[in-house]
């Protein structure tokens, strides 16, 4: 049995690198990608027309929310998908109702000290990274970054909150009912502005017919719908990311964490 | 791009990858990972893709590092094959 596996790994691996020599090198100008079939270039287009499309400096962004917000569409519901997944396999109730802490908070003077350190640490370090995330957040236009990179650091300040105190001090600031509806919430917002283009007439996900909505002009208003969906995503994979924390370090039951 | 970078950032990558399958110590199996996930921040940054250099910094160095250990403190330290 292990053969069979060395030798489909060994023949998969072969495919795979001689594949490898068909590509274009690194930046050809000539590759399909850059220099397009014919004379219509899929790259050239996005990188001369992004600005005056959607008035967005960051190409990553207008590419991913706009002109393939489909597929950032169902990246999103992919990950509420799988976090409503790993609740549902976790989540479970123990049957004496909830119980205090199993073993007693460490109370001896070194173990005091650990604690102290890192509670103050953790205490000033978390509103910064929360900040961070709502720049990365409402300044993906600009810089690197969105809703995914936002919402991961976001979720992760609330697992620091569970790591460096106890999972009951994170669930206090973001309780279960508030990670599921603030999940499904990111979700609808990004379906909601796609179904609002398409009942003002337009394609799913046609940002420019919101100008009035925005009150300023359709190429601004492709922008505005980009950082509306990104606040969306925010939403989602904040939530699932501390979703999934909290199951997994607890075994389902919500209670002490790690 | 930078030839000399990218073949160190490679080399690194492959020793790690391997590292982190040979290892019986699940948690030190886990760092090496994060490991491998923060060279591969490295290159994709060297490459100029800074929006998935980011994402892979946050998710693959970060979040799912902090998933393994939290799963692998409920479960046994060594692996068993």
């Amino acid at each position: 049995m292990k053969w069979i596996g060395l030798i489909a790994v060994v023949l998969t691996g072969a495919l795979l690198l001689s594949a490898v020599g068909d590509f274009p090198d690194f930046g050809d100008p000539k590759s399909p990608a850059n220099g397009g079939v014919g004379d219509f270039s899929v790259s050239q287009y996005y990188i001369t027309h992004t600005e005056q499309d959607t008035k967005v400096p960051n190409v990553v962004t207008a590419v991913l929310a706009d002109y393939r917000g489909y597929d950032t569409m169902f990246e999103t519901t992919v990950i509420f998908i799988a976090g409503i997944g790993i609740i549902a396999i976790l989540r479970s109730h123990p049957p004496g109702g909830r119980r205090g802490p199993a073993h007693p908070i460490d109370a001896t003077v070194d173990g005091d000290h650990q604690r102290i350190i890192i509670g103050i640490t953790c205490r000033i370090m978390i509103p910064i990274i929360q900040i961070f995330a709502l720049y990365v957040v409402a300044h993906g236009h600009h810089s690197p970054g969105g809703g995914f990179q936002g919402g991961v650091m976001l979720g992760a300040s609330f697992i620091l909150i569970g790591l460096s105190r106890d999972l009951q001090a994170a669930l206090a600031r973001f309780s279960e009912r508030r990670f599921i509806v603030l999940a499904c919430l990111g979700v609808a917002i990004y379906a909601g502005f796609g179904l609002l283009c398409l009942l003002l007439e337009r394609n799913f996900l046609d940002y420019g017919v919101l100008d009035g909505f925005f009150h300023t002009d359709p190429v601004m208003a492709r922008s505005h719908g980009i950082f509306a969906v990104e606040v969306g995503v925010a939403f989602t994979v904040t939530a699932i990311m501390f979703a999934i924390y909290a199951n997994l370090s607890s075994k389902g039951r919500l209670d002490e964490g790690l | 791009m930078i030839v000399a970078f990218d073949i160190i950032i490679l080399i690194f990558l492959v020793i790690t990858a391997v590292i982190s399958l040979r290892v019986r110590d699940l948690l030190g199996a886990t760092m090496v990972l994060s490991i491998y996930s923060f060279l591969m921040c490295l290159l994709w940054a060297e490459m100029g893709a800074v929006d998935v250099a980011f994402t892979e910094a946050a998710v693959g160095a970060g979040v799912s590092t902090v998933f393994l250990i939290a799963t692998i403190y409920h479960t046994r330290r060594h692996s068993s094959d």
